[in-house]
């Protein structure tokens, strides 16, 4: 049997950094005993974010922009935060992505080690043949309550990784999972927010018990001393508890690997496969590194990375993102961004938003993946792509094929930034944006700083939310440009 | 090629209601207001009506749908009544309606009216209105304002003006409307203002200032047409006619392909271009006496202004700054306030706009009478720079 591995990895944080300091201070009268944890800052997905929008980032960073994704066997999204019950999220994913129908889609959630799960379930597909590449997405944006420790300690992230069975930088050495109805949270369906038991719990009979046990499985199994492990990743929390399990399993507590706390947060089911991002663009040939996972019991995965870890870079590396992230002191916007304050939408914001699903199907190659039309005859690119092309004195009939512009150069036409229109974050900014192959768009803009958008500015396109149906609870998604 | 609708048609009469926010005037009572001006100045009685046009945007928050609001409100002879709707040009859509059944022969006396009752919105501003079912999954969440003022991005692109420049030049176009509608008073606002005023009014969308935004008004007007034949046998003398009659749809070229550059109206162009040609004018700078433009906002004027042929292009903001087009220039354009100041019930002011020109051709403006104009064109346009309707008609007398 071939090796099988991880061929590639990248992680996205959202580009705004809440500063602890202001969520803290904001609550001490309520919660001062969370004034300690106001140091530093936390990842904030804009409104227009959530683990779908994010696993599709991750995802296009890691396949790059080549039209042809053809080699994408399947995909497991992994989430504990779905914005769809009853809806393929993954599929969704996959139509942004414009990989092929016959992609197998799998959705994985419920438990915070979904996406280590997701990882498992890729490497099995890929080691037992039935895939030869597979797509692991895991992305997490997790609500809390104000006042609460999680609001300070949860950060927003997503992270992809592709397993193959070819061109590996980190061969899978061995996985482990164990099952254990430990419940130290829950939450349970329609509740946003997360109920929590007492931390020390947690720590003792939980962290303390439940990952040594599978961590010793893992490594006894096959043969593996612990002195081994140049990297030990393991999410948690509380401090120092890693260090404490690396303790009792003989690992190297200097190899255990820096959760990112301090900048991002702790985000969820991405959070193993974020750190092991950072690991891994920073890894030597031969390095093994364990990554483990805690939630209703744990997943251990063991790597081992090979020569080609060497020439490994991603153009957006971890540590890139966290020197680009643009500070946020607004602790306001932030529970707004989230729906967490009974906010004023103004009248404007009522406006019916219910999506025609028959719409939306019919056309869901341009708005999910934003493919427009390019005349066979004239080679006009356009969106939407229609019967009748565009093409000034040639009015072609049924010449129009598909044309992917996701990943295409861009740059603003005309554009305004508007104070009256509904927007979660006034003002709206949006206009025509220009492909310099072809094709134009009026869209919204995001991510948007207050002087960064002029005519002629370069754009890149982003997958995001572009309404929110409250009234039945289904989400809207489009492209939107972001200034580069 | 047609021989199109110069001096075949005739304005037998014209009325216009009160502009503005008519809290206590419903939309049937605005109907009736414009039709009785109109019905009087025409010197005819209910039943000489053969055909009628109804121009209405926003049916759910004003009369309804369809030809019988209006039937009802006027209790017209059991008619046709043709509900006519083009985004903001739908004024001049139903007047369209009524000259060209006259012209057809096919009715002897038509009627077109124009309604809006905006202001039973709860907020200031247009309605937030979907667009079917596929516009509103991408399109932004946009406003009118925020779609105009990207012509002021792409204008300045074009050619060099800076952010300062442009926002005086359209500050000066505001200025003028307003110092034009407190002359005017079945105007929304009445009140002059400065350019200090306009410049540091609070922002709606980038460039655009609230005073560089028109009013949102309620308010109907309508007018009565007929052959001059018929005029001249019910005793009309002085005669104004419809010169040309132009409208010109947007195919999605702006919005979808390349080659427009935004800072201009397509069509604008193109309806300008048929208007003059079916009028005889081939002078428009020299020939034209006054307008009234879409003056949606104050950066649609300016552009128009070129769009028309009138100033040069790259030249507006230069003619707009030297006052070219302010009441004492040589084209006082919205002499009557525009839709700046008169107001802007969409359904309406097309007509409104003939309203003005008819006014002023016939000498009875009042305050605002400009000397001995010929010829008036009005620009009537609906949608948005890259996707709109646009209507240019010319009336002069007879």
């Amino acid at each position: 049997m071939s090796e099988v591995g991880i061929s590639s990895i990248v992680g996205y944080i959202p580009k705004l950094r809440l500063l602890r300091k202001s969520v803290a201070e904001s609550n001490a009268w309520l919660a001062p005993n969370l004034m300690g944890k106001g140091k530093g800052t936390r990842s904030m997905a804009n409104w227009d974010e959530d683990s779908v929008t994010m696993s599709v980032e991750a995802a296009r960073r890691l396949l790059g922009p080549e039209d042809d994704r053809s080699h994408v066997d399947n995909v497991f999204l992994a989430s504990t935060t779905m914005p769809f019950a009853d809806r393929l999220n993954s599929g969704i994913v996959r139509a942004a992505l414009t990989l092929e129908e016959s992609t197998q889609c799998t959705d994985i959630s419920s438990t915070l080690k979904c996406g280590t799960t997701a990882l498992i379930n890729a490497i099995s597909s890929v080691q037992s043949g039935k895939s030869d590449y597979s797509l692991v997405l895991s992305s997490d944006k997790r609500k809390s309550r104000v006042g609460s420790s999680q609001e300070l300690d949860f950060g927003d992230a997503s992270a992809a990784i592709g397993i193959s069975n070819k061109d590996i930088i980190a061969k899978v050495l061995a996985t482990s999972s164990v099952s254990v109805d430990f419940v130290d949270h829950f939450r349970a369906p329609n509740e946003e927010f997360d109920y929590n038991w007492e931390e020390r719990w947690i720590r003792d009979e939980g962290y303390l018990k439940i990952i040594p046990k599978l961590i010793n499985n893992l490594l006894k199994e096959n043969d593996i001393n612990p002195s081994e492990i140049k990297k030990f990743i393991l999410p948690c929390i509380f401090p120092r508890v890693p260090q404490t399990i690396s303790k009792i399993c003989g690992i190297d507590p200097e190899n255990v690997v820096d959760n990112l706390a301090l900048n991002v947060g702790d985000s969820g089911s991405a959070h193993p496969l974020l750190m092991l991002t950072h690991v891994l663009e920073n890894a030597e040939p031969n390095e093994k590194i364990l990554v483990c996972s805690f939630g209703g019991g744990g997943d251990a995965i063991l790597l081992e990375t090979t020569n080609l870890i060497s020439k490994f870079k991603n153009n957006e590396s971890i540590s890139t993102l966290l020197d680009n992230g643009v500070e946020e002191t607004n602790y306001m916007k932030y529970l707004t961004f989230n729906d967490l304050v009974k906010w004023e939408k103004g009248m404007r914001g009522e406006i019916d938003r219910k999506t025609a699903l028959t719409t939306l199907y019919r056309h869901n190659d341009a708005i999910i993946g934003l493919v427009g039309g390019k005349c066979s005859k004239t080679g006009t690119i356009q969106f939407p792509a229609s019967r009748i092309s565009v093409s000034p004195n040639s009015p072609d009939i049924d010449t129009q094929e598909p044309y992917k512009l996701a990943e295409k150069k861009a740059n603003i036409l005309s554009w305004s930034a508007d104070y009256l229109s509904f927007s979660v974050n006034p003002p709206n900014y949006y206009g025509i944006v220009s492909f310099e192959e072809g094709g134009r768009i009026m869209m919204d803009f995001t991510d948007v700083g207050e002087g960064e958008i002029e005519s002629g500015k370069d754009v890149k396109m982003v997958f995001r939310i572009k309404a929110i149906d409250e009234a039945r609870g289904f989400t809207r998604y489009f492209w939107k440009a972001v200034p580069i | 090629m047609a021989s199109g609708i110069k001096d075949k048609v005739a304005i037998l009469g014209m009325g216009c209601s009160k502009f503005g926010e008519r809290w206590d005037t419903s939309a049937d009572d605005l109907m009736v207001e414009a039709y009785i001006e109109a019905l009087d100045d025409a010197g005819i009685e209910p039943n000489q009506l053969d055909a009628a046009w109804f121009s209405h945007h926003i049916d759910d928050i004003g009369a309804g749908k369809g030809g019988t609001p209006m039937s009802i409100a006027l209790r017209l002879p059991n008619i046709s009544v043709t509900r006519v709707e083009n985004y903001c040009a739908s004024g001049s859509e139903a007047l369209r309606g009524a000259v060209y059944a006259v012209a057809a022969g096919a009715a002897d006396i038509a009627i077109a009216l124009g309604m809006e009752k905006l202001k039973d919105t709860g907020y200031g501003g247009l309605p937030a209105t979907n667009y079917g079912t596929f516009g509103p999954q991408i399109g932004p969440s946009g406003s009118a304002p925020g779609n105009f003022a990207q012509l002021a991005s792409a204008y300045r692109a074009k050619h060099g003006v800076s952010a300062e420049d442009m926002k005086r030049a359209i500050a000066h176009v505001s200025v003028k409307s307003h110092a034009n509608g407190a002359k005017n008073p079945k105007a929304h606002l009445q009140k002059e203002v400065t350019e200090e005023q306009v410049l540091n009014a609070p922002m709606i969308a980038e460039p655009l200032g609230l005073f560089d935004c028109c009013g949102v008004s309620d308010g109907a007007a309508a007018a009565i047409v007929t052959t001059p034949e018929i005029a001249k046998s019910l005793g009309k003398d002085n005669l104004i006619s419809v010169k040309a009659l132009q409208l010109s749809v947007s195919n999605g070229l702006e919005s979808h392909h390349n080659t427009w550059d935004g800072s201009y109206f397509h069509t604008v162009r193109i309806a300008a271009k048929k208007a003059y040609a079916e009028a005889g004018i081939t002078k428009p700078r020299e020939e034209i006496s006054m307008m009234e433009v879409h003056d949606c906002f104050s950066v649609t004027e300016l552009v128009t202004m070129e769009d028309l042929f009138i100033s040069e292009e790259g030249q507006a903001v230069k003619d707009v700054m030297d006052g070219f087009y302010d009441a004492d220039g040589p084209i006082p354009c919205q002499i009557d306030g525009g839709l700046k100041c008169f107001g802007h019930p969409i359904g309406a002011s097309g007509l409104r706009m003939i309203y003005e020109m008819y006014l002023q051709l016939q000498g009875r403006a009042d305050k605002r009478q400009l000397k001995n104009p010929s010829i008036g064109l009005t620009h009537n346009l609906g949608g948005q720079p890259a996707n709109n309707v646009c209507s240019v008609a010319i009336i002069g007398s007879l």
